[in-house]
């Protein structure tokens, strides 16, 4: 926190641990995006399993923020930028565990691609988006526990990079299919896996708009930066 | 809804003798809206409170410079009379202050000095009308010739309201008026507010940060003499500009 303290003490605890609630929170988050990635990229079926066990211990996490964040806006009537900082925490938390159930879809991606008998060699376009997203979930939480408006904005912009490689993903996939249909069942679950990629980004870049409005009291001025849509590809 | 200019201060300095109590105070207050002061201990909002009725007339070793204006008129200029004025703008202070009289006499006593009626049915209908606005008709209604410090606390603040609002003012400066009261003599008095503000211009001094919050549509924070920050309610609790209004409302700094 870089304010200074409150006259209250308490009041600094509580607000510390929800912080520390949801550095925990974003680190398992991390770690489930890292297995399923691993799960898909060495068509590993123990490992999907394991994140998609997991799961609830998220949204078990996701609920003790929410409890303790009611709780505090009930005992400590919170106002200003402690009141933003609560209502933030709130929906960070829920924004981490939209990632979380991606990383869950992910997974449960990887175990139908170890059933898939016929399976083009796609390069590393998978592990480059996944590469991305996390880095961006990384440095937005970076930017929410240090309190890093510049940080919050550099995310904010690097969304438009990620839709961008989803976006040629696409067509590469689009590619294979059309070449020989064989590849149809194989990229249509890597289609899945990468739209999962790309909606992460998104809930980075709205964590980022959180960080800003903690922070500023205000959101971004100018709109979100956007790359060319999806409806650019398709088949001809 | 768009509001009028009911009140508007200018370049206020108030000086107790040697020291100044207040600096340099610019700050308008729109008609038929609740203003909230707040502040540390001794920042001068009670004082700045007292400038609007010319409380602080009698103080000894006082100087007021600058203009308070109600209706664009500065009510320092000579040809005001301080009686008068004293009608338009009412006042309630943080300890329920009845007079040793009945609850009627104590709505009525305000009426009878100005002479605001003609007989004695046209007084009953100030003095209902006043408590029912005030919402404590239908509590004191079979018993108005008892005395008014038989009431509990926060009827006693009602009362004091009632007796306000009686002489038909057309600004109410509260000063605390909910310092003494529990929860719920509490909530009453800040629901009166909200209903008195359809027909009067409120200003009130409370340490209550909560109350301000709930109360008010415009919050000034005073700290050390000055005004630091005005501006719309919701804006100055969510988001406000200064650090040092920051600090006080989160509790930063005492």
């Amino acid at each position: 926190m870089t304010e200074s303290s409150h006259i209250v003490k308490s009041f600094d605890l509580d607000l510390e641990h929800l912080n520390s609630e949801i550095t925990n929170m974003g680190e398992l988050v991390i770690q489930q995006l890292e297995n399923a990635l691993k799960a898909v990229v060495s068509n590993d079926s123990a490992l999907a399993h394991q994140v998609i066990d997991k799961d609830p211990e998220i949204d078990e996490i996701e609920h003790s923020i929410d409890t303790f964040a009611i709780r505090t806006i009930a005992l400590r009537q919170p106002v200003a930028s402690d009141l933003r900082a609560v209502i933030s925490a709130l929906k960070v938390s829920s924004h981490l565990e939209r990632i979380a159930d991606y990383a869950t879809n992910i997974a449960k991606r990887a175990l139908s691609l170890s059933e898939v008998k016929y399976t083009p060699s796609i390069g590393s376009a998978v592990p480059r988006l996944m590469r991305l997203a996390q880095d961006m979930i990384k440095d937005v939480l970076h930017a929410y526990i240090n309190r890093d408006d510049t940080k919050a904005k550099e995310v904010w912009e690097r969304d438009v990079e990620l839709d961008e490689m989803y976006m040629s993903f696409l067509r590469e996939l689009l590619t294979y299919m059309m070449e020989d249909p064989r590849n149809i069942n194989a990229c249509t679950q890597f289609l899945f896996i990468a739209k999962n990629i790309e909606r992460i980004g998104d809930h980075a870049t709205n964590i980022a708009e959180l960080v800003h409005y903690l922070i500023s009291g205000h959101a971004f001025d100018e709109p979100r930066p956007k790359g060319e849509g999806e409806q650019k590809v398709i088949v001809t | 809804m768009t509001s009028q200019s009911k009140i508007q201060i200018k370049d206020l300095n108030l000086f107790y003798a040697d020291k100044q109590a207040l600096f340099d105070i610019n700050v308008e207050v729109m008609e038929k809206q609740v203003l909230a002061l707040i502040g540390p201990s001794g920042c001068g909002k009670s004082s700045f409170l007292r400038c609007i009725n010319r409380m602080n007339d009698s103080v000894e070793g006082i100087r007021i410079h600058g203009k308070v204006l109600i209706d664009k008129k500065d009510i320092y200029d000579k040809s005001i009379d301080v009686v008068s004025l004293r009608t338009r703008v009412g006042m309630v202070f943080q300890k329920p202050n009845p007079f040793p009289k009945s609850i009627y006499d104590n709505v009525a006593y305000g009426p009878r000095i100005h002479h605001l009626f003609e007989t004695k049915a046209e007084l009953d209908y100030v003095v209902e009308k006043s408590l029912r606005r005030a919402g404590l008709w239908e509590e004191v209604k079979d018993r108005l010739e008892h005395p008014g410090t038989g009431l509990s606390g926060g009827q006693q603040q009602r009362l004091c309201i009632a007796r306000a609002i009686a002489v038909n003012p057309e600004i109410i400066l509260m000063d605390e008026p909910c310092s003494a009261l529990d929860p719920i003599a509490t909530a009453k008095v800040e629901e009166l507010i909200d209903e008195l503000r359809e027909k009067y211009t409120i200003i009130i001094v409370t340490h209550n940060l909560q109350q301000a919050a709930r109360v008010s549509q415009q919050t000034a924070f005073f700290h050390l003499g000055r005004l630091v920050e005005a501006g719309e309610t919701g804006e100055i609790f969510t988001n406000p500009q200064d650090g040092r209004t920051q600090g006080y409302i989160t509790g930063r700094f005492g």
